[in-house]
């Protein structure tokens, strides 16, 4: 149990040193791909923190005490990711057909308090030692940022049950399989916070090999009144979609007592 | 060819600023930063530059990164300006006086240049190009070349565009 809440807190200083960094540093998965067809179903996953989209070039992104969500809807604790210099690696074997949801969710902390005249700054996963005030603290200044990271992957047929959400925190919702996206093809997905629709809510989808491209080409889609969405992409690529709530915050540090969301995901985009 | 690049960076770089120069020909380039519509938006790194035919670097005219940051941190990602940086970046030490400058936020922006301090006045007649290079943290790079042929006097003015980290970018020499 203890080995666990570890793993967790150093998830999230991983995670942590993301929202707080000056630096446009983000963290994404990577997956082989997003369709395995095979008898024995495997993928392997990369995970890292850098600045070039998908790119290994900074820090890994842990990936110990990532979820597997299977298409039954049941949920295992990821272990044997191997941790290298600028990437996290790890093979997951998929045994069931289906849908499965690989995600990182973690609740990270930052703030500060006032102890012997002396103002101190923390950061920390939630409930973790480094997020913990001590006794006597004042002027007590905390702002929590729940951030969720996740990618797809279906071993031979696509289905539903891992697609459900968890009715916390920002999530998107898949109508459309995000493990069946072609471009110019309608990608339909809804978004929504704690279990509520998100109306004209904004998100950014980012196209990979920015490198070799040269211009970023961000696509940016708003949910309706309804906090539903209908886009399309217009070429196929691997893409990183990021949203954020509120998404009017500014850069910096998060005003005391806000409570902030983020939400990332890594779809495949295959052509027609 | 390699002497011939050391002369031309010595001229851009340390050519003093009080011309003797009868008739001084002043080069000002205009370049447009568009307002996107992106996640995050940081100020972009910029680098200006005119490049003989043989793409070799005539004159340093400006570098624009963070230049506020302690420590000279901002110097860091000068790099992200790849092209100005294998032509011109990797040999010379930041900052540049009369060339490094701030960043600028999205809109359009003037900058002037005297010839005699760029080496313009000494510029053979031929072929050239005007380079404006941006990079964007979290963003993209392009690369904007506006070709002149330079007679060695006079007056000239040209124009190219790019797609996405720059709009329009003009020169002008009179």
């Amino acid at each position: 149990m203890k080995k666990h809440a570890m793993k967790l807190a150093a998830l999230g200083l991983a995670l942590a040193s993301l929202s707080m960094s000056a630096q446009a540093h983000r963290g994404w998965l990577l997956p082989s791909t997003s369709m395995v067809e095979a008898k024995e179903a495997w993928v392997t996953l990369d995970g890292a923190i850098s600045e070039g989209l998908f790119e290994f070039h900074h820090v890994p992104l842990r990936l110990d005490g990532l979820t597997i969500t299977d298409p039954d809807g049941a949920t295992t604790q990821a272990t044997g990711a191997v941790l290298g210099k600028y990437r996290s690696t790890l093979d997951v074997r998929l045994p069931k057909d289906g849908t499965y949801r690989l995600a990182i969710v973690s609740n990270n902390v930052f703030g500060s308090y006032k102890l012997n005249g002396e103002t101190k700054r923390f950061r920390g996963a939630e409930g973790s030692p480094g997020a913990q005030i001590p006794a006597g603290a004042t002027d007590v200044e905390t702002s929590t940022t729940h951030s969720r990271l996740e990618t797809f992957v279906s071993a031979n047929s696509t289905s539903e049950g891992a697609l459900k959400p968890s009715g916390v925190g920002l999530e998107l919702v898949p109508v459309t399989n995000p493990t069946d996206l072609r471009a110019g093809e309608p990608i339909r997905f809804r978004f929504q916070l704690d279990g509520k629709p998100l109306a004209n809510f904004p998100f950014s989808m980012v196209p990979g090999a920015v490198k070799y491209r040269g211009t970023l080409g961000e696509l940016r889609f708003n949910t309706d009144a309804k906090g539903e969405v209908s886009f399309t992409v217009p070429a196929a690529n691997m893409y990183w979609l990021s949203a954020k709530y509120p998404f009017e915050a500014g850069k910096g540090r998060a005003e005391p007592g806000v409570r902030r969301y983020t939400y990332a995901a890594t779809l495949e985009v295959l052509p027609q | 060819m390699k002497l011939s690049n050391a002369l031309s960076r010595s001229l851009a770089l340390t050519l003093p600023l009080a011309s003797s120069w009868a008739v001084a020909a002043d080069l000002s380039v205009r370049f447009d930063l568009p307002q996107l519509n992106v996640a995050e938006y940081h100020k972009p790194y910029v680098a200006i530059w005119i490049e003989r035919a043989d793409q070799s670097i005539a004159s340093n005219l400006a570098v624009l990164y963070d230049v506020k940051k302690k420590d000279n941190a901002g110097e860091k990602w000068v790099k992200d300006l790849r092209t100005w940086w294998r032509k011109a970046g990797r040999d010379v030490t930041l900052p540049i006086d009369g060339v490094s400058g701030a960043t600028r936020a999205a809109g359009s922006h003037s900058m002037s240049f005297n010839a005699a301090r760029n080496g313009l006045d000494k510029l053979p007649a031929g072929e050239y190009k005007l380079v404006v290079e941006a990079a964007r943290e979290a963003g993209g790079r392009e690369l904007v070349k506006v070709p002149f042929n330079w007679a060695g006097k006079g007056k000239l003015a040209a124009t190219a565009s790019g797609k996405e980290e720059l709009g329009a970018v003009s020169l002008q020499i009179q």
